[in-house]
């Protein structure tokens, strides 16, 4: 596995079974009277948060707590970042503290690529800009592979803002790694220009791909960065995309629906939806933890020298 | 025993036990549990990935045998606890799977295959601790070739066998190796050296 976490595209087959299984053994800690391991102890995980997040900043931070590392959180709000420093002054800061590894989320496409350079440590992508998001597509596969058994071959249709979401990406990039064919179905204003070189089918009709679909994933409509007139109205984009009962019952038998959350309820899923047995919205979170507890283990327990030595 | 030396890639190296000792030895150790706990009672066997997993299996088969009444075993996978994790690149992990009964108050019969420096051991014991409260806990191994760098010591030994260091001891199980067998050879290289 490489040393950071960047992209999901860096991801061979082999690292992302890797880490799917390594996430299947420690989700089994959770039933468990201590949950937390000795594994990463002396080590030091800053979580560097440009952007609020909530379940992301929380999720990393439980995982490197489950795995007895140190954590310091950092947050953009109240630091010196309001001051004025520059992202690579403050790398140089983590730097000088050792962190061992570094969770960035930043509004820059591209920002944790720049850290990578900076910085000794392991750098984990939390989200940059509209890039990628490269753990959510991992827990999210992750889910996809407890609830169906398999991924190799299923069928992921991914609804909505595909223009803005790191989660799409990521999620097309890793899923095609795995195995699974992924069609994106959103109007096409909210589809990026180069969408025919990315490895997915495109569709602009959700009744016509829901019932070959053994996973709908929908996402957020983001509303912080609608800055233009990507469709009439949120009513309208609500009707066409939204993900309701009617709709649902689309799906076939075992289809399941997800949502990476936060979801704006009764825009993009309906509230009836997100409640129902088929949402896997409340378990992805709880994957999220073990497999980012996996994604840290494998990226920290080992040495870099070791590594090295192995190869040779 | 060429051939099964061949597969794994290490130099000649000559089968220390064969398959019916192995058979033998562990039957032994099944009677020694039974002996030591008076039959076997609340006794959990709990394998070290990967190759004390099908040994305790096997124990675990010849104490119902005796006794009449199933005995439970599982898993316990040691990789989170290992003392270096940091010397080496990072490994997957192993299946844990405690039985349903649970460890609490019970007497935990740990299984590997060799027991050596003992860290392995020591890496259990801190699992162990992490999963419940055992009444008591045991060792049993299948081989013992010294060399102990730290105070643990095995309650049921299949075969005590004298090495020198440089020298690489492989157990070898039908249900993962197609066949039984204890092999004894030369260190290819020397870690160091790698």
């Amino acid at each position: 596995m490489n040393r950071h976490l960047i992209s999901a595209g860096d991801l061979s087959l082999d690292d992302a079974l890797l880490i799917l299984d390594t996430a299947d053994e420690l989700a089994q800690m959770s039933e468990r009277p201590v949950k937390k391991l000795p594994t990463l102890r002396g080590r030091t995980v800053v979580n560097l948060f440009y952007e609020d997040s909530t379940r992301t900043r929380i999720s990393f931070e439980a995982a490197a707590k489950r795995l007895s590392a140190d954590v310091i959180n950092f947050s953009a709000k109240g630091s010196s970042v309001a001051k004025g420093e520059s992202l690579k002054d403050t790398a140089l800061t983590l730097e000088a503290m050792g962190a061992d590894a570094v969770v960035i989320r930043h509004s820059a496409s591209g920002a944790p690529h720049r850290l990578a350079g900076w910085v000794r440590g392991s750098v984990v992508n939390a989200g940059d800009g509209t890039h990628e998001h490269p753990t959510q597509a991992l827990l999210d596969a992750f889910t996809m592979r407890r609830r169906l058994g398999r991924l190799d071959g299923i069928r992921v249709t991914i609804v909505g803002d595909i223009l803005h979401s790191r989660v799409a990406r990521s999620n097309v990039l890793l899923l095609n790694t795995l195995g699974a064919e992924v069609t994106l179905v959103a109007p096409p204003t909210l589809l990026p220009v180069a969408i025919g070189s990315w490895p997915c089918s495109v569709c602009y009709d959700l009744d016509a791909a829901l019932p070959k679909a053994d996973v709908v994933m929908m996402l957020r409509v983001q509303q912080e960065r609608m800055n233009a007139a990507y469709f009439p109205s949120v009513r309208e984009y609500s009707r066409r995309y939204g993900l309701d009962a009617a709709r649902m019952a689309l799906l076939p038998e075992h289809g399941i629906v997800m949502h990476p959350g936060p979801m704006n309820r009764g825009v993009e899923i309906a509230a009836e939806v997100a409640d129902s047995t088929r949402s896997t919205i409340v378990e992805q979170v709880a994957n999220g933890v073990s497999v980012r507890m996996a994604v840290l283990y494998l990226l920290l327990s080992g040495s870099p020298e070791a590594e090295r030595g192995e190869q040779q | 025993m060429m051939h099964a030396a061949d597969k794994l890639g290490i130099p000649p190296a000559k089968a220390v036990l064969e398959a019916d000792e192995i058979r033998r030895a562990l039957t032994r150790i099944a009677h020694e549990i039974l002996e030591r706990t008076n039959g076997a009672d609340d006794v959990v066997l709990l394998g070290i990935p990967t190759r004390g997993v099908p040994l305790a299996r096997r124990l675990a088969e010849r104490l119902a045998q005796v006794e009449g009444r199933p005995v439970p075993a599982g898993s316990l996978d040691i990789t989170m606890y290992r003392d270096d994790l940091r010397l080496r690149p990072a490994r997957a992990l192993g299946h844990t799977e405690v039985p349903a009964s649970g460890i609490d108050d019970k007497v935990v019969v740990l299984v590997d295959d060799v027991l050596y420096s003992g860290r392995t051991v020591r890496a259990a014991l801190d699992a162990l601790g992490d999963l419940g409260r055992p009444r008591a806990v045991q060792l049993a191994v299948l081989v013992d070739r010294g060399h102990r760098e730290l105070p643990i010591r095995a309650d049921y030994v299949g075969k005590n066998l004298p090495t020198s260091q440089r020298e690489v001891v492989r157990v070898l199980v039908t249900e993962i190796d197609d066949q039984d067998a204890v092999l004894l050879g030369d260190s290819p290289v020397s870690r160091e050296g790698s």
